[in-house]
């Protein structure tokens, strides 16, 4: 018996290849500047899905994503690595979403594919870097969640539980979760797996935009070549029920008031040796010019 | 992300260069497939945007999972024990990578679980693997075989086989050398016996062979009561506990590769296509794709060698400035990197006329109402098939070496030592020139073509495009050097002499060999400045080792050949 796993991707942009300037006068992040990529975490939980479907027979790969037609890309190179299934939670109704307001939209769609088992993501974001949205959605689905996780130990589909190693500042441990389970992924397992070249022929024109307002209702992009199959479905506020009051800017509680484009003035580092009394008294020059205390 | 063709310009140029257009035609059979599977392209466009995509997978598993391994590949080794190979660790995670990537397949037909993607662009994907790490050989050698099996094979070997090896799932090896049978494949002894039902049985010992732990295996043995060539079949094995592996070969370079002696006792097999075939026909087809594997293994390694070499003359100083500005070294450097292009451009050409009479042959067999239309075309790209693949393999395992050899020089000390790269491309470079026919055999392949008219003739239609455009001094000193070839070679030919023709093969097949390229890199320069710059280059200094060659041959008085008795004290 397979497991239906989804997995939660982000096309974010790229921070570390900045070829303009990375912030705009501001403080926003100029997207205009920076290429988009698959949030780097979340390629490493595709990998663990994509294993979980190689150890299990007749599991299922299901990718969702939000954000704008673009975002599309993260969902193709999805299908190239080796997904089932994909979809594009799109609507003009979830801009602004902060964390919270994402993951409730995210949990209506895990819901519309139901009967999930596993739910995989990055740990973080890197643009917003709040690791919110994972917890959050195990929260809004009333499912175990385990974050930050580096390697499976053991995986028992039939008695229907995982235990996985976790990353923690001073080590990891293992933890054991029954199913249905989410969990969050660092980037120090599962090293990602190239796409496979024939999955790339056969998705490669799988179009991103609907033509017009009234296809955008779960209506389905298609692969160039196989003009019959759902390939990227693309989904709404309707289709996957969710209460516009909980979506977009009216379901974000967070306001942001103000953005300081923070530019860091420090020149130099400064070395100190690795000695109880070297590491004393740095703590003690911190505390004295209020650096931390 | 790393990738080793987005990184590799003269890579990029080349396939955006290269006229594939026929290639693609022939392959896809004018695009039957289309509408049966949903990988398969519809046009020229298509096919061409799904092999870049391919190479750039290729490119990233190149640079990601095998370049950083290498070291510790060449370092570990591979070990044998209780009788099977253990390969290096990074060494399986790469070949687990290319199956994930669906490339262990790439060129078998789509109906066998493969791509269909002509050779020109394994050559590509080949050279990229090899600059990653040399060592890395399982790729070609699949490929190789399936195709082999995908040619000669019966239907069911064929439906029963080549998707194992397409999925990647079992390695495979072909089998061929035995202690006393090395380029005389003739002398080979291994016995294949015919059993009571009809099946066959193999015993005997094979030596030097590549990855003979792979289950899969074409195994060339002799299976009739008669000496010499056409007592030799082919077959198909899978290897189980009836065939040893006794030992695997201490290796001066290539240490990821297993090289097995293996030993066969009453080892299951069945034969492959006809009896006495086994050498004339099929291990020289399987032979030919293999040595136009090793001529890209060679432009990897060059390609590998000459980055390594320009980065270390960029960043050392010595007398007060980088060793780069120094005429002593950027001659060599300069001399490489020519070198290194020269090859790729003769590659390619040589794996594009390898895949056109490779889709002529397909299309005239699958529509027979074809064949005298095509046949006219299957016979010159068979003849240019069979001239260009030796001086590409020679030319590019002799320039691997070189470039290496001139990559240490740069490095001075330094490359000598085990923490450089560069010795361990020389010592990987050194079996490139020897396996699957030493650069002596590929002379002896090639050396037909130069006499009958073959290399003449491929020259004469390079001369006839159209050169309008660049400069006539160049143009006129590839006629002069090809008129001293063609003089050249009715010198020759006058002699009646065989001896006298064996002993200055090497240079003829040279000869033509630089002329082609020179066209070659003037067809590049049509395109770009810098490759305009290149193709001079060469062509300034072609044109004195054509004259030297030329010189020699026809000199009067020839020493050489009355005196090495003598000097070498060989008895008459």
């Amino acid at each position: 018996m397979g497991l239906n796993i989804v997995v939660l991707v982000k096309q974010v942009p790229d921070t570390k290849n900045v070829t303009g300037k990375a912030m705009k006068d501001d403080g926003t992040v100029n997207r205009a500047a920076l290429p988009a990529i698959f949030n780097p975490e979340d390629l490493h939980a595709l990998e663990a899905a994509l294993t979980v479907k190689d150890q299990v027979p007749g599991s299922r790969v299901n990718v969702i994503t939000m954000g704008p037609p673009s975002a599309t890309q993260v969902l193709k190179d999805s299908l190239y690595r080796g997904a089932d299934f994909v979809a594009l939670i799109s609507d003009r109704k979830f801009a602004g979403a902060d964390t919270l307001a994402t993951s409730y939209a995210l949990k209506c769609a895990i819901e519309k594919i139901g009967n999930v088992d596993l739910v995989f993501c990055g740990r973080q974001a890197i643009d917003g870097d709040t690791a919110q949205v994972g917890p959050q959605t195990a929260e809004k689905l009333g499912m175990n969640q385990v974050t930050c996780v580096s390697a499976f130990t053991k995986l028992d589909a039939k008695a229907r539980t995982i235990a996985v190693r976790r990353s923690l500042e001073s080590g990891y441990e293992v933890v054991r979760a029954k199913l249905p389970v989410l969990l969050t992924f660092t980037d120090e397992g599962f090293a990602p797996r190239p796409s496979s070249a024939r999955r790339v022929m056969m998705y490669k024109n799988a179009s991103a935009a609907p033509t017009a307002e009234a296809s955008y209702d779960d209506c389905y992009m298609n692969a160039s070549a196989c003009k019959d199959n759902e390939i990227i479905a693309l989904w709404d506020i309707a289709s996957i029920k969710a209460d516009p009051e909980s979506c977009g800017l009216a379901g974000s509680p967070t306001k942001v008031k103000k953005i300081d484009s923070v530019v860091l003035t420090a020149q130099d580092i400064r070395m100190i040796d690795n000695s109880e009394s070297a590491i004393g008294s740095l703590v003690h020059e911190l505390i004295a010019d209020h650096t931390i205390g | 992300m790393e990738n080793f063709f987005l990184d590799n310009e003269d890579l990029l140029f080349q396939l955006e260069h290269m006229d594939l257009d026929r290639v693609i035609r022939l392959y896809e059979d004018e695009f039957a497939e289309a509408a049966k599977y949903p990988y398969a392209p519809k046009d020229v466009a298509d096919a061409r945007d799904n092999y870049r995509r391919t190479i750039e997978i290729a490119g990233q598993i190149a640079a990601e999972f095998m370049a950083p391994f290498a070291p510790e590949v060449d370092a570990t080794g591979v070990k044998l024990v209780n009788g099977e190979v253990i390969m290096a660790p990074p060494t399986v995670k790469a070949w687990d990578m290319l199956s994930k990537a669906e490339l262990t397949g790439l060129t078998f037909a789509r109906a066998n679980g493969g791509l269909n993607i002509p050779l020109t662009v394994l050559s590509m994907i080949g050279e990229m693997m090899s600059r990653a790490d040399a060592s890395f050989l399982n790729l070609g050698l699949q490929q190789d075989i399936g195709a082999t099996l995908e040619r000669f094979g019966s239907a069911e070997q064929i439906a029963r086989i080549v998707p194992i090896l397409a999925r990647g799932e079992e390695g495979s090896a072909m089998i061929l050398t035995e202690p006393d049978a090395g380029s005389d494949l003739q002398a080979v002894t291994l016995k294949a016996t015919q059993t009571a039902n009809g099946g066959w049985v193999l015993n005997g010992v094979k030596r030097f062979i590549t990855n003979g732990c792979g289950r899969i295996g074409l195994v060339l043995a002799r299976s009739e009561d008669r000496e010499g060539a056409r007592g030799l079949s082919m077959f198909l094995y899978k290897r189980g506990k009836e065939t040893l592996i006794r030992r695997v070969e201490e290796k001066l370079g290539i240490h990821g590769s297993p090289t097995c002696e293996m030993q066969f006792n009453n080892a299951p097999c069945e034969l492959v296509g006809e009896r006495g075939r086994g050498l004339t026909k099929y291990t020289m087809w399987l032979m030919n794709s293999a040595r136009l594997s090793v001529a890209s293994q060679g432009v990897g390694i060059g390609e590998a060698a000459f980055r390594e070499a320009e980065k270390y003359a960029r960043e050392r100083c010595q007398f007060g400035k980088a060793i780069i500005e120094m005429p002593a070294v950027y001659e060599m450097l300069t001399e490489m990197r020519v070198a290194v292009e020269a090859g790729r451009s003769l590659l390619y050409e040589t794996a594009k006329v390898v895949d056109l009479k490779e889709g002529l042959e397909r299309v005239s067999e699958l529509h027979p109402e074809k064949s005298a239309e095509l046949k006219a075309d299957v016979k010159k790209y068979v003849r240019y098939a069979a001239f260009f693949t030796p001086i590409a393999k020679m030319y590019n395992s002799e320039m691997a070496n070189k470039v290496a050899y001139d990559a240490i020089q740069i490095h001075g000390g330094t490359g000598f030592m085990k923490d450089f790269n560069v010795e361990r491309h020389a010592r990987d470079a050194r079996i490139t020139n020897i396996y699957e026919g030493t650069t002596q055999l590929q002379v002896v392949a090639a050396i037909g073509g130069v006499m009958a008219g073959t290399a003449i003739n491929i020259i004469d239609e390079y001369a006839a495009e159209d050169w309008s455009a660049l400069p006539v001094h160049l143009v006129k000193t590839l006629e002069k050097a090809r008129d001293s070839l063609e003089r050249t070679i009715l010198h020759t030919k006058d002699t009646n002499s065989q001896e006298f023709l064996d002993f200055h093969a090497r240079r003829l097949v040279e000869m033509a060999t630089d002329l082609i390229m020179a066209w070659l890199l003037l067809r590049d320069a049509r395109h770009s400045p810098r490759k305009l710059r290149l193709a001079e280059t060469f062509i300034e200094r072609l044109q004195f080792r054509v004259k030297a060659h030329s010189e020699y041959i026809t000199a009067e008085d020839a020493f050489f050949m009355k005196n090495y008795r003598e000097i070498l004290n060989i008895k008459a």
